[in-house]
């Protein structure tokens, strides 16, 4: 059986007499794409925090690859390899689309005292200007982030989460406010970086069209508890999920 | 910058500013001086405030200690070679933990912790009189040998204060086009993304105080021979605002800002002397007006413009490629 990349084990965070993240427990394997739903409140995000080093837990343990990341800020994790977005777009509004990228992914190549004596895009020029096309993109990477479009801000904010090469990426609600086709073109690219990088994601998301096409398996989160884990349809069919969140 | 225009003006500026001293009167050759002085020590604080994002109220503090270094050193028989790295380096470390309240307080309370680094500064040049001079100061402080060659000169000074200041402007070029200018950038934007993104956002912080604070030593440590005698008033609170003013007058966050707001500070209160008694009020008025018209500073008018361009540039591509994912 292969280890997994991301063991959650008894997370708990609470504020006040409110059980934000109630003893959750999940594994992530390599190369998956793993899901979380449920309703507005359920805890998604204050859990997605937790483990990025955001917001620390009143108990419960993290691993990433066997190692206890618990106590990590989000600066230690990234250089572990996690990559993160926002719910809300997160991009550097005063910087081109390019150097977005680049300041993304400059602080993994070499070392504080080699950056200041480095070229300004710190080598990384070819790299961000792939991705760009990737993400079809590229056609702006001279323009300021600050004055794309939403839907283009969107793809740059989920762009610069994998300019570092991560093993593991948190995604929160990458189709919020985006419309149906890029919908469809957030999902492609996700599965395509999957396959090609071989890279995990975890993934909030309400659109349940975009979580079937996506993940591998979800987890349903209701009132900060796991209610259920599985595949896609796996969770459609299941009654309790049906009853909690997605309706019959 | 991407114009070819700008480049020109600077290639101007800065051959006027070679070629015209010989040609000025000796008021005109001080005021100059005091511009450049005032230049190395807003490009630090533009530093510290424009590209890293961190209210900083204490600057006039770090110009002071650079100063008194000098001043205290070329006393005791030191060279003025000695007294400006030891005055930049001493504000540097000063500089670490001025930072360290920006790791846990931010905006207005940031400003009054600096603020009260800046009084507490001020209130040992007044008071260890053993030290300083007190409210006397120190008198005939003087001005640099250089290879044999005195640079006593106003004249000679001046060019002293000028490559200074170039060679300190072409270093801050250097930086800001690294990669620690990006992080910089990113810190002021959005520290939390740029924490998550690896950057440390700890040691910017403190770095970004660092070398603005090591800025405003050097400008001091060149001040306290331009002018040849160091008393507290010329590191006051005041000037920690005026300094702070210039940053906000030319446009925090640009190269050339400091430049331009140190001529604003500078200058326009000697131009507005016609005005009396009133040509504080007057500048302070026409301060108020611009902010209201250009709130980003001077220069934030041209880059006004570029961003108007970009924008009509950024929605003829969208229209130009509608099927492409984030062309909505």
């Amino acid at each position: 059986m292969i280890a997994p990349l991301l063991e959650v084990r008894g997370l708990c965070k609470s504020y006040g007499a409110i059980r934000a993240v109630d003893d959750v427990s999940f594994d992530v394997r390599p190369g998956e794409i793993f899901g979380v739903i449920g309703p507005n409140g359920s805890g998604k995000t204050t859990m997605f925090n937790t483990v990025l080093g955001q917001i620390a837990p009143d108990a419960g343990t993290i691993a990433l690859n066997g190692e206890d990341i618990t106590k990590l800020s989000p600066r230690q994790l990234s250089r572990r390899g996690v990559g993160r977005t926002f719910q809300s777009l997160q991009v550097f509004a005063k910087m081109t689309v390019r150097d977005n990228l680049i300041v993304a992914g400059q602080e993994h190549h070499g070392t504080m005292a080699s950056r200041i004596f480095a070229p300004g895009d710190n080598g990384l020029g070819p790299a961000a200007d792939a991705l760009l096309a990737q993400f079809r993109i590229d056609h702006v990477a001279d323009h300021r982030a600050g004055e794309l479009s939403y839907g283009q801000q969107k793809l740059v904010d989920i762009a610069m989460a994998f300019m570092s090469k991560p093993a593991l990426v948190l995604l929160d609600e990458p189709c919020a406010g985006v419309n149906p086709s890029l919908i469809g073109s957030i999902s492609h690219l996700l599965v395509e970086l999957n396959q090609a990088r071989r890279s995990s994601f975890i993934v909030i998301e309400h659109n349940m069209d975009f979580v079937q096409r996506t993940c591998h398996r979800v987890m349903v989160m209701v009132e900060g508890r796991v209610l259920a884990i599985g595949t896609p349809a796996e969770i459609h069919a299941n009654k309790h999920v049906l009853d909690a969140y997605l309706g019959n | 910058m991407h114009m070819k225009r700008p480049w020109l003006l600077v290639v101007v500026a800065v051959a006027a500013l070679v070629v015209m001293p010989p040609y000025l009167k000796s008021y005109g050759l001080y005021l100059i001086s005091y511009w450049l002085v005032f230049v190395i020590a807003t490009m630090g604080l533009n530093l510290t405030v424009g590209y890293a994002g961190q209210a900083s109220l204490g600057h006039a503090a770090f110009f002071g200690i650079g100063a008194y270094c000098v001043a205290i050193l070329m006393k005791a028989g030191s060279s003025f070679w000695l007294g400006l790295p030891l005055a930049a380096v001493g504000c540097f470390g000063l500089g670490l933990g001025l930072g360290f309240p920006a790791l846990r307080v931010q905006t207005i309370y940031l400003a009054f912790a600096t603020l009260g680094f800046n009084v507490a500064v001020w209130l040992v040049m007044r008071n260890e009189e053993w030290l300083t001079g007190g409210v006397f100061g120190i008198n005939d402080v003087g001005r640099p040998d250089l290879f044999g060659l005195s640079l006593d000169g106003s004249l000679a000074y001046y060019y002293v204060i000028l490559v200074v200041a170039a060679v300190l402007a072409a270093l801050l070029w250097g930086l800001l086009r690294s990669p620690w200018g990006k992080a910089f950038t990113a810190l002021r934007d959005n520290p939390i993304r740029a924490e998550s993104l690896g950057i440390d956002v700890r040691a910017y912080t403190l770095l970004a105080f660092a070398i603005g604070a090591s800025y405003a030593g050097i400008a001091g440590a060149l001040f306290a021979s331009l002018v040849q005698f160091v008393e507290p008033t010329p590191f006051s609170l005041s000037v920690s605002f005026m300094m702070y003013l210039m940053v906000v007058v030319g446009g925090p966050g640009y190269f050339f800002g400091p430049m331009l707001g140190a001529l604003v500070g500078v200058l326009v209160p000697e131009w507005l002397r016609f005005a009396q008694g009133w040509y504080l009020v007057a500048f302070g008025i026409a301060v108020a007006l611009l902010m209201l018209w250009l709130p980003g500073g001077l220069l934030s008018l041209a880059d006004r413009r570029q961003a108007r361009r970009r924008a009509r540039a950024a929605a003829n591509a969208r229209s130009a490629s509608p099927t492409a994912p984030g062309a909505r």
